[in-house]
């Protein structure tokens, strides 16, 4: 016989609640409000740490990424490369395939088009060559996408580590045909590729020099936009993604899904190694793929897989990548002073999805449950 | 106590001839002229350092404030140095340097961009063949110091000897064992440490050196580790061409355990982590050349293709003589000193050393930086090094040296 004390259960201050659907005017609503706050903390943090004027910070940040025609052109040559890579992570993560292996895909990529560069630049008229390079790129980026697809379907191996392992090799793998390149021996580097040439350079177009950076990532968006949202495959790829079990039912073959969309995925992130080496750098080294494979994910999930919605969000994070570099040269600023201002950012834009999708129920005052109950 | 005193006299009075040289001739720098400084590097790694400095040192002489110089700190040696360039340029430099070597081919990218604004890669080698007319080297005639260094630890091992601390260990059959920490097998290491090696010898005869390499510019423990193996095969003086205190600090414990051996850094002052085991380090005194450079540039001139300037700019010098060196040790630097100012010694004398037993007459050294051997560099009874292009060239293996891991 227990003689527990009649104590009245508190209800918890805070209950977290997961949303209703919420219009897309409510979201976007949201996420703007996320970002003020952001630039709210970041402001007393910037005045708190270096007593600089918030604003004018804030302003520099913006000339940083659109201040000059040149700047702007970086800036969309950085967006570019990034939305190129979610859109390659973007059918793998419908499926719920965890491929954190896109910075391995891009280096490979990126290595496919360097050895063509190195090796085929002078013995190849310009338009076979950009088509050798163009194929050897996706054919790396595939095999690395694949590799981990068919152990999943045939064994059901784990694909998050197997993906990110993948990376490790990739790695090295750059590594050494960094060191079978380097110019001059020694250095460890393997300098502007083909720099009295420019054999296998993207050449200007409309007189701007990534202009083919954009129009072919531009491209791979609509094609993506239409794959996902309007064809058989794509449809397949998000049951399959809801669940295995109904995809089976379906009559739908789930290992060879898997296997094609991780093709799929790995061959654009190939591709963007292509872009980033024959587009824009130039050169080939482990930090060609320079962490795109990762901030790709976040620009992915939070564009839910949308095409459109991820040239938004590449925006932004190369404009915060730019504008971060902007501050810390033009005020003088460590490095990792932006890099905290960035992370404060992102961290709110994250930190908006919640809300969008749970909203928080506060327990109400005892005032207001007796006014309640008194009607 | 009367030796540290007219020691710390003597590196006074070196200190304040360095600075009025410098700060002779008058200038002046327009206040929108802006300077741009691309660093592998920052405050806290030695190599970058000794460039800020410089930059900053010339910069007051020149009486330009600080927003006129704008930093890029850790920009590491791939497309991302083209794109600080770039935003340099941006921000309306007019000449931009680089401190690293392999920035140099980033930069020529830029310099191809931007014919407006002059571009300077440090220790650079391909500014001559670029065809380009803004685009820059610049190298100090450090082997010159080194020299002087190797002649400080060749005092202290005629010391050694003298005093008989050196034991069988300390031997290679009649030859005393040396140890050099070299960062990569480019000829701008096997330049230093034949330079070094040449300054030992010209006081101590019977000498040989080991070289082995750690493939990075900056590994404190991989630096330490090669100094540690070279310590346990009795080298008893060890030198470094790598940016560390690995080295250094090694040899000061191996030091505190009672071992007899000493250590010749880089860059910068050892005493800090070795106050008994450092001699000296070979240092670059950039802030000779981010002067000259800012000024011609600043007055409309052309600042040189390929700049090498030693001990006759006082481009180079050795930091403040350890306690451990050897008694008499800085009246025999200031005469090398004034024999190199004055060219009456020359570091790659080919009379003081041979190749397979031979001593050379020719040597085609690459030059153009293409990496293979075209222009001969010996004359005059002497390897031209630095003479006709600013990055080091020199890359004779010498008798005497052996590098114990070059693949």
């Amino acid at each position: 016989m227990s003689h527990l004390p009649q104590t009245h259960k508190k209800e918890p201050l805070v209950r977290i609640v997961k949303r209703d659907a919420v219009s897309a005017k409510k979201a976007w609503g949201i996420r703007i409000i996320g970002l003020l706050c952001a630039l709210v903390v970041c402001a007393v943090l910037i005045f708190a740490l270096t007593k600089l004027n918030p604003i004018s910070v804030y302003t520099s940040m913006f000339r940083g990424a659109f201040g000059t025609a040149r700047r702007s052109w970086q800036t969309i040559r950085d967006a570019m490369m990034l939305l190129c890579v979610s859109l390659g992570l973007a059918p793998a993560f419908m499926m719920r395939f965890w491929n954190i292996g896109a910075e391995g895909q891009i280096l490979v990529g990126g290595v496919a088009t360097a050895g063509c560069m190195i090796y085929l630049g002078d013995k190849m008229p310009t338009p076979l060559l950009f088509v050798v390079m163009f194929a050897a790129s996706i054919l790396a980026g595939a095999l690395w996408g694949f590799v981990p697809a068919f152990f999943k379907a045939k064994f059901g191996t784990n694909e998050t580590l197997f993906t990110l392992m993948m990376n490790y090799i990739a790695i090295q793998l750059t590594s050494y045909f960094v060191a079978l390149w380097e110019k001059p021996f020694g250095s460890n580097t393997v300098g502007i590729i083909n720099d009295r040439t420019n054999a296998g350079w993207f050449r200007p177009l409309f007189g701007q020099q990534y202009g083919w950076n954009v129009v072919i990532v531009l491209l791979i968006t609509i094609g993506m936009y239409f794959y996902l949202r309007h064809s058989k495959q794509g449809y397949e790829i998000q049951v399959v993604g809801e669940s295995e079990n109904t995809a089976r039912y379906a009559g739908i073959n789930v290992r060879r899904v898997i296997m094609r969309t991780m093709i799929i995925s790995g061959s654009i992130c190939g591709l963007s190694g292509f872009i980033a080496v024959a587009g824009a750098g130039h050169t080939i080294s482990v930090s060609t793929a320079g962490g795109r494979g990762f901030t790709a994910i976040i620009v992915a999930w939070l564009s839910k897989f949308n095409p459109f919605v991820m040239i938004i969000f590449s925006f932004l994070l190369a404009f915060l990548d730019k504008g971060a570099a902007e501050i810390a040269s033009k005020f003088n600023l460590n490095d990792h002073v932006s890099s905290i201002l960035k992370g404060i950012i992102l961290f709110f834009v994250l930190g908006s999805e919640f809300f969008i999708t749970y909203k928080l129920i506060f327990r109400k005052s005892e005032k207001e449950i007796a006014a309640k109950e008194e009607k | 106590m009367k030796k540290l005193l007219s020691i710390l006299c003597a590196a006074v009075l070196l200190a304040t001839l360095v600075i009025t040289c410098v700060s002779c001739g008058g200038s002046s720098v327009s206040a929108d002229f802006k300077v741009g400084a691309i660093l592998i590097g920052d405050e806290n790694e030695g190599y970058t350092y000794a460039h800020i400095n410089g930059i900053r040192t010339a910069a007051k002489e020149l009486g330009m404030s600080d927003d006129q110089i704008i930093w890029k700190y850790t920009v590491p040696e791939d497309e991302k140095c083209y794109d600080a360039a770039i935003d340099l340029v941006e921000q309306g430099c007019s000449v931009i340097f680089s401190n690293s070597y392999g920035h140099q081919s980033h930069m020529k990218q830029a310099a191809q961009e931007c014919p407006d604004v002059t571009f300077v890669a440090m220790t650079g080698d391909q500014a001559a063949t670029s065809g380009l007319s803004n685009y820059k080297n610049a190298f100090t005639g450090v082997y010159q110091s080194r020299y002087v260094a190797g002649v400080v630890a060749g005092m202290k091992l005629a010391e050694l000897v003298a005093d008989g601390k050196l034991t069988d260990a300390n031997y290679d059959g009649d030859n005393i064992k040396l140890g050099y920490v070299g960062a990569y097998p480019y000829a701008e290491v096997v330049s230093g440490f034949t330079a070094y090696y040449l300054g030992v010898k010209s006081v101590v005869e019977n000498v040989t050196m080991q070289v082995t390499y750690t493939n990075s510019w900056f590994d404190i423990i991989a630096e330490g580790t090669v100094a540690e193996a070279l310590a346990a095969d009795g080298c008893v003086i060890i030198s470094q061409h790598a940016d560390s205190t690995g080295a250094p600090a090694a040899v000061q414990a191996l030091q505190d355990k009672g071992q007899v051996i000493y250590c010749v850094g880089y860059n910068v002052d050892m005493l800090s982590v070795a106050p008994n085991a450092a001699l000296t380090s070979p240092t670059n005194t950039w802030a000779v050349y981010y002067k000259y450079a800012i000024e011609t540039a600043a007055n409309g001139g052309t600042i040189d293709t390929n700049w090498a300037k030693g001990y006759e700019a006082d481009a180079v010098g050795i930091t403040a003589l350890g306690s451990a060196c050897a008694a008499g040790t800085q009246e025999k630097v200031d005469e090398v000193v004034k024999g190199l100012k004055d060219g009456s010694i020359k570091v790659f004398d080919t009379s003081k050393f041979t190749v397979g037993g031979a001593t050379l007459t020719e040597y085609l050294a690459d030059v153009d930086g293409d990496f293979a051997p075209d222009t001969n560099a010996i004359w005059d009874g002497y390897f031209h090094e630095s003479e006709m292009r600013s990055a080091p060239y020199f890359d004779i293996r010498i008798d005497g040296i052996v590098e114990n891991n070059n693949n």
